[in-house]
């Protein structure tokens, strides 16, 4: 039996907002295994930021986290007190964050900020916490490491800042790391290196990763597991293989069929659509949340909680009323449409 | 038969930048010597990394930026800022950032009948009516008419832009990253509306955009951009069948299709990302290159015309090795 890290069980976050409350996040549920990769993928709004920051204790004062379970390997992180999570990150669990400027502070020189980042958490010397953050520096593929220690953020490259940032996560080898969308705002090749590299890290420190994104391909090509996010539920679980290959859910087959897939999708023709935009959070959401878009809703859809249910595999769920043989029918139905 | 409809002729733009506290400013060759010809009716793909001059280079076709030195022609005629209202007439941007390229205190309305203001369209009385036909044939609800911009969601601003864009019936669109701000859901909605457009109006598009996936399924022709110059010009097909430029090579290698099982490839492209104040010597990208050779770092290649256009020494005196194939698939 592999190890979980992470358990998570009912995990809701709702947030105080001007018109009521805000239902950002509504009893998912998941584990992340020792050395698993999980990705949590979905469209903008769906929840996949709060759910990363519930777990860091990061959330903005206005949201309020609650959980049945939540432990970090074994240890229950809702008793913590603010002390007691600040010393787990960046120990424990460290996260990468979109925009590696939010979390560079622009006044100390990135070698001060990675030597922090162990000298926190670590009875070591100073020297010893550089010698490790110019190890890590080299490891994430930036040449000349120490003399990198004395320049500052913005002397850096929006991808030289993004590898300095999954450097800074790697200082304390954590038993987790959270990354929430770390390669969206950079250049493909750029992209294609820093996944290389988190892909490589990984089996090397044996870390279990939550890979946030809303990028299909990335997910595809990282992922052992994947979760599909929609308006603050999960709608679909299971490993990449089964919701790449066998997609069950009505929006995740949709989803699919809105990107162009070079060699399967005959040019300048016209890609899959999902009309529609997504609910308001606020409030209840009375059935499926995906109902007001889905093109096989109907009545029974619109009553009641639609429950996760098993595919045709047990380890692959789906929250949808239909049958698992229905969902496969439409997958094929609708590709030929 | 070529019929250009933009035709660009060793077209440059420097930028003087400050290379730092007390040093001065330097040039910067943002786009640095380009030849390019835009074809009626077609769909030209322009890629390449951030900051290699892909704006920079749709900016002074808009004559929204004057070149350095070379030349544009649209239409046969030359452009340049001086035209910016008759070239309006006929070539429209749609702009990356739906959130930012719409004025937050003009209505809906007033921002889509902006281009036949700025045009003095002599017949104001029918603005309004053509707004909303055109607000209609991108699919925006006409209720939205008296809305502003941040009641809209994403998907909706960028159907703003896209009718302002059209209103006034331009024969050219530049699209500058037309949907990467956006959900694949709504990105999807955008391409077909602008397939359908091209076919509805006959339009030629311009489209420059990351997104390799994006530029192959709509793109007929592409061209490959690094450093400020155009390193490999070739069919859809050609290009990402068989691409020449290392560069090209390297670039369609790190595309990331969403196929399970395949991993996240190793580009060889090193970090050795290029100072564009003070660009490396000889071919622009020798320190990055896989197949780098001797006189790579001391010459700059020739442009080899081979159906379309390669500039690289692997192609030169018509010898060279071939293309690797892409895996198909
Ligand atoms: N500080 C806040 N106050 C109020 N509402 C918030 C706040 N932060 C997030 N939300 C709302 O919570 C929901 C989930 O937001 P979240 O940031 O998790 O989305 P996301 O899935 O990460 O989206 P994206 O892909 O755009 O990053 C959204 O509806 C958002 O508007
Ligand atoms: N107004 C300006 N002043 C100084 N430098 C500029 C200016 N505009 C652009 N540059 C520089 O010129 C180069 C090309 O910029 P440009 O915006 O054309 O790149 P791009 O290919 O569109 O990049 P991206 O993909 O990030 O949009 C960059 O190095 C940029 O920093
Ligand atoms: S429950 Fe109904 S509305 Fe929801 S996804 Fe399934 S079919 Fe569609
Ligand atoms: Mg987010
Ligand atoms: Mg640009």
């Amino acid at each position: 039996m592999t190890k979980q890290i992470l358990e998570i069980e009912n995990l809701c976050v709702d947030i105080d907002v001007p018109s009521g409350v805000l239902r950002a996040v509504q009893n998912i549920s998941f584990t992340v295994a020792k050395g698993e990769t999980l990705s949590i993928v979905g469209e903008s709004g769906c929840g996949k930021s709060i759910t990363a920051l519930s777990l860091m204790n990061l959330l903005p004062k206005s949201a309020k986290r609650s959980a049945d379970k939540l432990t970090l390997d074994g240890r229950d992180l809702r008793d913590l007190n603010e002390r007691e999570m600040s010393d787990l990150r960046g120990d424990a669990m460290a996260m990468i964050f979109q925009e590696p400027m939010t979390s560079l502070n622009p006044a100390y020189t990135i070698g001060n900020q990675l030597e922090e980042a162990m000298l926190r958490h670590r009875n070591v010397s100073t020297a010893e916490a550089r010698d490790r953050a110019v190890f890590l520096l080299e490891k994430v593929g930036i040449t000349a490491a120490r003399s990198r220690l004395g320049q500052y953020p913005h002397q850096l490259s929006g991808g030289l800042r993004q590898r300095v940032m999954i450097a800074m996560s790697l200082m304390c080898e954590p038993a987790l790391i959270l990354a929430d969308e770390p390669t969206t705002a950079l250049d493909v090749t750029i992209q294609a290196q820093i996944l290389h590299l988190l892909a490589e890290l990984r089996h090397e420190f044996d870390s279990s990763l939550i890979l946030i994104t809303h990028d299909l391909g990335i997910v595809a090509r990282v992922a052992d597991r994947v979760a599909v996010m929609y308006a603050g539920e999960f709608v679909e679980t299971g490993t990449t293989e089964q919701v790449f290959n066998a997609p069950s859910h009505p929006y995740t087959q949709g989803l699919l069929r809105c990107i162009p897939i070079p060699g399967k999708t005959k040019r300048g023709a016209h890609l899959g659509a999902i009309p529609g935009i997504v609910p308001n959070l606020v409030g209840r959401i009375e059935g499926c949340h995906f109902a007001s878009r889905c093109p096989y809703a109907d009545d029974a859809c619109r009553t009641g909680d639609v429950a996760l249910r098993p595919s045709f595999e047990k380890s692959h769920e789906y929250r949808c009323v239909l049958s698992p043989e229905i969902c496969a029918a439409n997958l094929k139905s609708g590709a030929a449409a | 038969m070529s019929d250009p409809v933009i035709e660009a002729s060793d077209v440059t733009r420097t930028f003087m930048i400050s290379a730092g506290f007390m040093r001065g400013k330097q040039p910067l060759h943002a786009v640095n010597g380009i030849s390019l010809n835009v074809e009626r009716g077609e769909v030209l793909g322009i890629v390449g990394e951030s900051g290699c001059g892909k704006t920079t280079l749709a900016k002074m076709m808009l004559g929204l930026l004057e070149p350095t030195s070379g030349t544009l022609r649209l239409d046969g005629k030359l452009v340049g800022a001086a035209h910016r209202i008759e070239v309006a007439r006929i070539l429209q941007p749609i702009f990356q950032d739906p959130y930012s390229s719409l004025n937050p205190r003009k209505s809906i309305g007033d921002i889509i009948m902006l281009p036949l203001k700025v045009q003095n369209d002599p017949d104001p009385a029918t603005w309004r009516k053509r707004a909303e036909d055109i607000m209609d044939l991108v699919g925006l609800p006409t209720r939205v008419y008296n809305n502003y911009p941040n009641q809209l969601s994403g998907g909706q601003r960028q159907r703003v832009a896209i009718a302002r864009a059209l209103i006034n019936r331009p024969k050219i669109v530049i699209c500058d990253e037309p949907t990467s701000a956006l959900d694949v859901s709504v990105q999807s909605q955008i391409l077909n509306l602008l397939q359908d457009l091209r076919g509805e109006f006959g339009l030629t598009y311009v489209l420059i955009s990351h997104n390799l996936a994006v530029v192959e399924h709509m793109a007929t022709r592409v061209a490959v951009m690094y450093l400020g110059r155009i390193v490999e010009q070739a069919d859809t097909d050609t290009l990402f069948k068989a691409p020449k430029h290392p560069y090209t090579q390297a670039l369609l290698g790190s595309v990331l299709t969403p196929e399970p099982g395949l991993g996240v490839p190793d580009t060889h492209l090193g970090a050795a990302y290029p100072n564009p104040i003070d660009p490396p010597s000889g071919c622009t990208f020798h320190p990055r290159c896989a197949q780098v050779m001797d006189h790579c770092s001391k010459q700059a290649p020739p442009a080899v015309a081979n159906g379309g256009m390669v500039e690289c020494h692997l192609y030169a005196h018509g010898g060279g090795r071939k293309s690797p194939k892409r895996k198909s698939k």
